[in-house]
């Protein structure tokens, strides 16, 4: 070991305006009413999302003679609308979540994530609200608004809702060198999600905060479907300064589709050789019950940290990352 | 070979790329909230020099090159090769022009060397950081003249040349960097 690694990794100024930033936001949800709560780390299930890769514990304890799976959860969404479906109203939580096979200059496996719902709002006044927020807590220019069609169009000249938009992508990637990341079997997400990383993302939100709206069908997630155009969705994302800083979703209500789209998850699981996840019960029983009419948005806490201090690397912004933890 | 796979990838690895061995400069993770991971590599190919970007999805394997550095003394050339020995073992190896390059305008003897083997066959040879080589050819320049302003060029034994200090002579020998060609001190 060296002799330094005991030490923190942020300074203490960042230290401080995190503490800051955190005091702000509360402020901020205080002023709207909306309740801030916590909910489980750990949890019987985890996500389905073939990209996203839960970490894993053991658990016993009365009740539990065996040792028992519990999943370290990557976001407190499930736990969050079970609340909305009980009758919460506006909720919002500042936890610590845990994405396993993510370490880079931009994700610590274990990370801060502010997530806030609000029910009766469209994807619109929510992404109102976020930039609000965001403007509050950088002191930067109002946002940008982009479909993901338009941002695509504006920066390469490709439609990606069309099948010959999703070739052209395909071709151009192998041509700029991207062949060992993507071939004639990807399909037109993964082709779609590298094209948006290496060309699109470097050119949007260089100067304000740039929310893409619209997303593609294939990459709903958990967002509805939009009733006007049935290529694209009402999830959303932010980003800002090269940063994914948020992702947002006026939420899928609709437990079928939801059960479905668990269903297909796991069996694209299958196809890649993952193992298949177990969908959480409580969630989808909570969806039965009847979620409200909401929107719901995940913001990277210490993203946003980052972009407040102008840091490089996630680790200028915490204490001890995964190397020192 | 063994095949890497993409978290194994770090800044030294040396994997196959294109048919030839590359090693790894910068590594690093690309991956959207809900999306599929990338690894983005920056790798330099090591027969070429040509330094390239990579992406690879997170998981996928590449194949390992057989990439070894050793260190060996220079013995001498014999017009078509540059020959090394193992001064622990005595083996020899025999570079050809394409892997010494540029580096063969170093070499003195029993210097010892770095030479980079590609499944046993030499791809490579990095001299000493600093070596010592005499002068065979400069002009005898100003008298007087210690503070080596501007300087002059001078041909040393081996055919380099390089800058030195106006006072500096036919016959002396000095000490060169290596990695800049820069002059650094005569060597009493």
């Amino acid at each position: 070991m060296n002799s330094g690694t005991w030490r923190p990794t942020a300074s203490w100024d960042v230290l401080k305006q995190r503490a800051d930033m955190l005091r702000h936001i509360r402020t901020f949800f205080a002023e709207r009413d909306v309740l801030e709560v916590e909910t489980p780390l750990l949890a019987q299930a985890g996500v389905t999302d073939v990209h996203l890769h839960n970490a894993t514990t053991q658990l016993r304890g009365p009740g539990m003679p065996a040792p028992t799976t519990f999943y370290l959860q990557t976001s407190p969404e499930y736990a969050m609308k079970r609340l909305l479906a009980a009758g919460s109203g506006s909720i919002y939580q500042i936890s610590k979540v845990v994405r396993d096979d993510e370490i880079s200059s931009r994700h610590n496996p274990e990370f801060t994530m502010l997530e806030w719902y609000r029910p009766g709002f469209s994807d619109r006044e929510l992404m109102a609200e976020s930039e609000a927020l965001v403007r509050s807590l950088l002191n930067c220019p109002a946002a940008e608004y982009l479909t993901y069609q338009e941002a695509f169009i504006r920066t390469l000249n490709i439609d990606p809702l069309s099948d010959e938009g999703v070739a052209a992508l395909r071709q151009r990637l192998v041509a700029d060198g991207y062949d060992g990341a993507v071939d004639e079997t990807d399909s037109a997400e993964t082709v779609l999600q590298l094209a948006m990383s290496v060309y699109v993302e470097p050119t949007i939100g260089r100067e304000r905060p740039c929310f893409v709206t619209h997303f593609p069908a294939n990459q709903a997630a958990l967002a509805r479907l939009n009733k006007d155009d049935p290529r694209v969705s009402h999830r959303f994302e932010l980003f800002y300064q090269g940063l994914e800083l948020a992702n947002g979703f006026w939420e899928l209500t609709d437990p079928k589709q939801q059960q479905q789209r668990f269903e297909s998850d796991n069996q694209e699981r299958r196809l890649r050789g993952l193992p298949e996840q177990p969908v959480d019960q409580y969630f989808l029983a909570a969806l039965k019950a009847g979620l409200p009419d909401c929107a719901g948005i995940a913001m990277g806490f210490d993203r946003m940290l980052m972009l407040k201090v102008k840091a490089q690397h996630i680790h200028e912004v915490l204490t001890f990352p995964i190397e020192r933890a | 070979m063994a095949n890497y796979s993409t978290n194994e990838f770090k800044q030294g690895l040396k994997i196959m790329q294109d048919g030839e061995p590359c090693v790894i400069l910068e590594n690093e993770m690309v991956k959207p909230g809900k999306g599929q991971a990338f690894s983005r590599v920056r790798i330099r190919k090591l027969l070429s020099g040509k330094v390239v970007e990579k992406t690879f999805k997170s998981g996928d394997s590449v194949e390992g090159a057989d990439v070894v550095d050793i260190e060996l003394a220079y013995l001498y050339e014999d017009g078509e090769f540059w020959h090394f020995m193992n001064n622990e073992t005595f083996e020899q190896i025999a570079a050809d022009e394409a892997a010494v390059s540029d580096s063969k305008k170093w070499l003195v003897e029993q210097d010892v060397c770095t030479l980079t083997l590609w499944n046993g066959k030499p791809i490579n040879v990095a001299p000493p950081n600093f070596v010592e080589l005499e002068i065979t050819e400069t002009d005898p320049g100003l008298k007087g003249d210690t503070a080596g302003t501007g300087g002059k060029p001078a041909t040393l034994s081996t055919g380099a040349v390089v800058r030195v200090p106006l006072f500096v002579q036919i016959g002396e020998v000095i000490k060169v960097d290596t990695r800049s060609g820069e002059y650094v001190s005569r060597v009493k």
